[in-house]
């Protein structure tokens, strides 16, 4: 089993791949990468009793598309692990091998696991918690708070203040002047899931706005929940080559577009304005077919134009 | 007793509350059935598909009070999509239609819709006291009607809901005349509220006894409140924050100094914490402490707060409070009953606490009965010492974030030290467990755990064997929820007569097929055997080899149920 550990900053997720990965993947520098990609992409965890590779969904990825990876050697794991490996910070690293990584706070070496083939537990996944749809078991509502509250946190951090007291500190002098104002800050409390609809589909979703930080990522989480094909372990290849282009909702290449209601109740296209004005007035999401979003703003159009769209 | 006339068994009855009680009661002969149902006036439906409304209202004339759940509990998790089902509507419409006297009412996990609220607020004269609590459907605008024409609200609680935000004066709809509150709850909301409204609410309703604010509620106007309200004894702090060496910060601690009977506080939403000091004049009577929406509130500052909190009993925390927090909380609350430890960074995924923090609870705090805990790794041998430290937990619940984690010492899957706990805790009722677990624990919790009513499983089991223990152990079993375990049709259809036993079944990414759930569906008409069909791949005559994704499975009266979305499928 390869377990995999990401660390940027303050995010790390692990992923536990069963040996058919290797066994697909050539060992070169783009398998390790595709796992990357793996972790960073919603996909579905499904218990099985096959020994698979089963590929792990979330209604969201939960983490910024950059990921720096830091490894460990083998010494750091009390367990049995396959092949020794040495230290690399680069990106181009050998794919069969233990990685891991330590994002700093008190945390027990996860082992590999001992059992790796006939016991029960095999094929069972050790995944990063928060990527498991409904895991860890928090109410909606609570996990939203959450969420906006850290990234109000890590918002402070990344304005470029650098050490975290430092960060704290400035927080502290906000919220010391009294600064009513502050409070407008909260509408973030807006934030969070939304519901997700698409035409034809009776069944609408939720996605967590405040996993991403971009348009693009939204795009293809929303790409894989609804459009997805096929999930298996095939696709991976194919994936590496979506990574790159852009995302299809949101160049008009495909027949749906992905469109938005905003607080005053019009349907806008996603797109167009700055990221974080969007996630001030998004109210939910629809994935329109594209014949019938003619009514609204043409993608292309000027910024500084204020967009009013047809009611759907 | 049969020689009496009905007003003095009526009169006896009265005595009876609890609904399990008057349950026994009524089936005790034909009169006394008659005259329980006739003189109930507060029922509790704990799934409201399993019966119909117009049946509770033709059993139950004199019904005052009710409380309804709807949706399975995963839903919490976002584990059920959006438009399930739990429509409160057909009984907000019944009730209206046949005059009930209605003046409670309280739902769970249900969807009510403005329109909903609308005709609570004109169909019931009485009505007195709405609780919601994890809802959803409904916005300011319902609020508001429920605030113009309930001249007689004494209680308005929301309860972590989604509430879509009109920033309309839903709180300035409070009549003048309107002074019967008692309790107001509006942490939940978004968005901004008529400051001077509340403030004027809160200065002619004598009677209030609670209050809880939202954000947009600043530390000058909390002021004001309390100046207002004395006599509080449950408070909600909304946004807490402010400079220390201000007046405002003055005023508040002279205000807060009158506030005498304080027992609750939570809140904090946001918070300064060198404003905290404030607060310990009233920690010393505090029975129930929330501080699990204040991440801003942690180290030193918490620890200082929670040594003034000696009568402490219940306590719901962030895990940055770390295990040497809880150290201080298992040395200063000797008389905490429930802790709920909750995770704090969603981004990093690491529980700041261990078992440390749990066993220094147990051997710190001998009432304790009910825990709720979110940790990064556990170990048997905490757990042994957690069971022979606290035999009297009646909720158990150990969520460890990464779930299918070992014992963090030997490696060890978390059997033993789960078996130590169900051997030991004998009134143990409800159970989360979480960790690496084989079929063994299951063996153990179907032999001890003779008084549990709810258990969640998630990622655990080997075999069908798991789930036979459990459905063959424990006998008193109501609610059992499992999710992504490798359980299949054996252990489904091994008993299918305990379904009827129970309120519901929940089984998702399990081995369950389409198949055995029609075989069930088939032997059981009584159950609701409801499939769940997100992706379009399964239709109702597909492969019965196909497993089946969300089941969802419910004893009923009321036959399949005719809201369901086209996703559901009732076999």
């Amino acid at each position: 089993m390869i377990n995999v550990f990401l660390s940027s900053g303050s995010v790390h997720a692990q992923a536990c791949i069963s040996p058919e990965i290797r066994r697909i993947r050539q060992p070169d520098t783009g398998s390790l990468y595709n796992i990357l990609r793996l972790v960073h992409h919603p996909v579905t965890l499904r218990q099985s009793t096959l020994s698979k590779v089963e590929v792990v969904e979330t209604e969201a990825s939960s983490y910024p598309v950059e990921a720096e990876l830091e490894i460990l050697t083998a010494k750091d794991f009390p367990s049995v692990v396959s092949q020794p490996h040495r230290p690399n910070n680069n990106n181009s690293m050998p794919s069969t091998c233990a990685v891991g990584a330590v994002s700093g706070t008190k945390r027990a070496a996860d082992s590999v696991s001992h059992d790796q083939g006939g016991s029960p537990t095999a094929g069972r996944w050790r995944l990063h918690s928060f990527q498991v749809v409904g895991w860890p078991p928090i109410r909606a509502y609570r996990m939203n708070s959450l969420v906006n509250q850290a990234k109000a946190a890590r918002a402070e951090e990344d304005k470029g203040i650098g050490e975290k007291d430092k960060s704290k500190e400035n927080l502290k002098k906000k919220i010391c002047n009294g600064n009513k104002n502050n409070a407008t800050g909260n509408e973030k409390g807006h934030l969070g899931f939304v519901k997700v609809n698409m035409d034809g589909l009776p069944i609408g979703r939720k996605v967590d706005l405040n996993a991403h930080a971009c348009y693009e990522t939204l795009a293809q989480a929303l790409e894989e929940m609804f459009l997805r094909s096929t999930t298996t372990i095939n696709s991976i290849g194919g994936e590496k080559q979506q990574v790159s282009k852009p995302s299809k909702l949101l160049d008009g290449s495909s027949e749906f577009v992905l469109t938005y209601e905003d607080k005053e109740g019009d349907w806008m296209l996603v797109g167009d304005v700055p990221w974080g004005m969007f996630l001030t007035s998004v109210k939910r999401l629809r994935i329109m077919k594209t014949s019938e979003a003619n009514g609204l703003a043409p993608r292309l159009q000027d910024r500084n134009e204020k967009q009013r769209s047809m009611p759907k | 007793m049969n020689y009496f006339p009905d007003e003095v068994l009526e009169h006896i009855f009265d005595f009876v509350t609890s609904q399990r009680d008057r349950n026994s009661v009524s089936q005790v002969c034909k009169p006394w059935y008659k005259i329980e149902s006739s003189s109930r006036q507060k029922v509790f439906v704990g799934n409201c598909y399993a019966i119909s409304p117009e049946r509770v209202i033709e059993r139950f004339p004199g019904l005052k009070s009710i409380t309804l759940k709807g949706k399975p509990h995963f839903a919490d998790f976002n584990l059920v999509p959006h438009d399930w089902g739990g429509f409160v509507h057909p009984w907000i419409d019944a009730f209206a239609r046949n005059n009930m006297g209605l003046e409670e009412l309280k739902l769970k996990r249900m969807v009510i819709s403005d329109d909903s609220l609308e005709l609570i607020s004109r169909s019931f004269a009485n009505f007195k006291s709405l609780v919601l609590v994890s809802c959803e459907g409904f916005s300011t605008d319902g609020l508001a009607a429920i605030a113009s024409n309930c001249s007689f609200l004494r209680e308005l609680d929301l309860q972590e809901n989604d509430v879509e935000d009109h920033r309309g004066h839903w709180l300035s709809c409070f009549p003048d005349t309107c002074t019967s509150l008692v309790s107001l709850n509006f942490a939940c909301l978004k968005g901004d509220v008529n400051l001077a409204a509340l403030v004027r609410l809160v200065a002619r309703s004598p009677n209030l006894r609670s209050l809880r604010l939202n954000h947009a509620v600043p530390l000058d106007i909390l002021q004001k409140i309390l100046m207002r309200a004395p006599h509080l004894v449950d408070l909600g702090v909304g946004s807490y924050v402010h400079d220390p060496d201000s007046e405002t910060y003055n005023k508040l601690v002279t205000a807060l100094r009158k506030c005498k009977s304080v027992k609750s506080l939570s809140g904090f939403l946001e918070a300064a914490p060198q404003c905290l000091p404030a607060f310990h004049l009233i920690c010393p009577n505090l029975t129930s402490l929330n501080l699990s929406y204040a991440p801003g509130i942690h180290g030193t500052e918490l620890r200082k707060l929670i040594r003034h909190c000696r009568k402490l009993q219940r306590l719901w925390i962030l895990d940055c409070i770390g295990d040497e927090g809880l150290e201080v909380v298992a040395a200063t609350c000797k008389d905490l009953q429930e802790i709920r430890v909750f995770p704090s960074d969603p981004f990093v995924g690491n529980a700041a606490v261990t078992e440390v923090g749990l066993v220094a609870l147990s051997s710190g705090c001998p009432k304790l009965h009910s825990i709720l805990y979110f940790c990064q790794q556990m170990t048997n041998a905490a757990l042994i010492t957690v069971a022979k430290n606290s035999p009297n937990f009646t909720r158990f619940r150990l969520c460890i974030l990464d779930p299918t984690k070992p014992d963090a010492v030997t490696n060890q899957p978390l059997d033993e030290g789960f078996g130590a706990i169900v051997q030991s805790c004998k009134g143990l009722r409800r159970l989360s467990m979480s960790g690496l677990l084989t079929d063994q624990v299951f063996l153990y919790i179907g032999m001890y755990a003779e008084q549990l009513e709810m258990i969640s499983i998630a990622f655990a089991g080997d075999t069908d064997k798991g789930m036979q223990y459990l459905l063959n152990g424990c006998k008193k079993l109501r609610k059992l929820e499992i999710r992504d375990c490798p359980f299949g049709n054996a252990a489904l259809l091994m008993d299918v007569g305990k379904y009827e036993t129970m309120r519901s079944l929940w089984m998702s990414s399990c081995n369950v097929t389409l198949g055995g759930c029609k075989s069930l569906a088939k032997k059981m008409p009584m159950l609701n055997v409801e499939i769940i069909n997100e992706t379009d791949q399964m239709d109702i005559s597909a492969d019965d080899e196909q497993k089946v994704e969300k089941m969802f499975l419910y004893r009923t009266l009321a036959g399949r149920r005719k809201d369901a979305p086209e996703f559901v499928w009732t076999l």
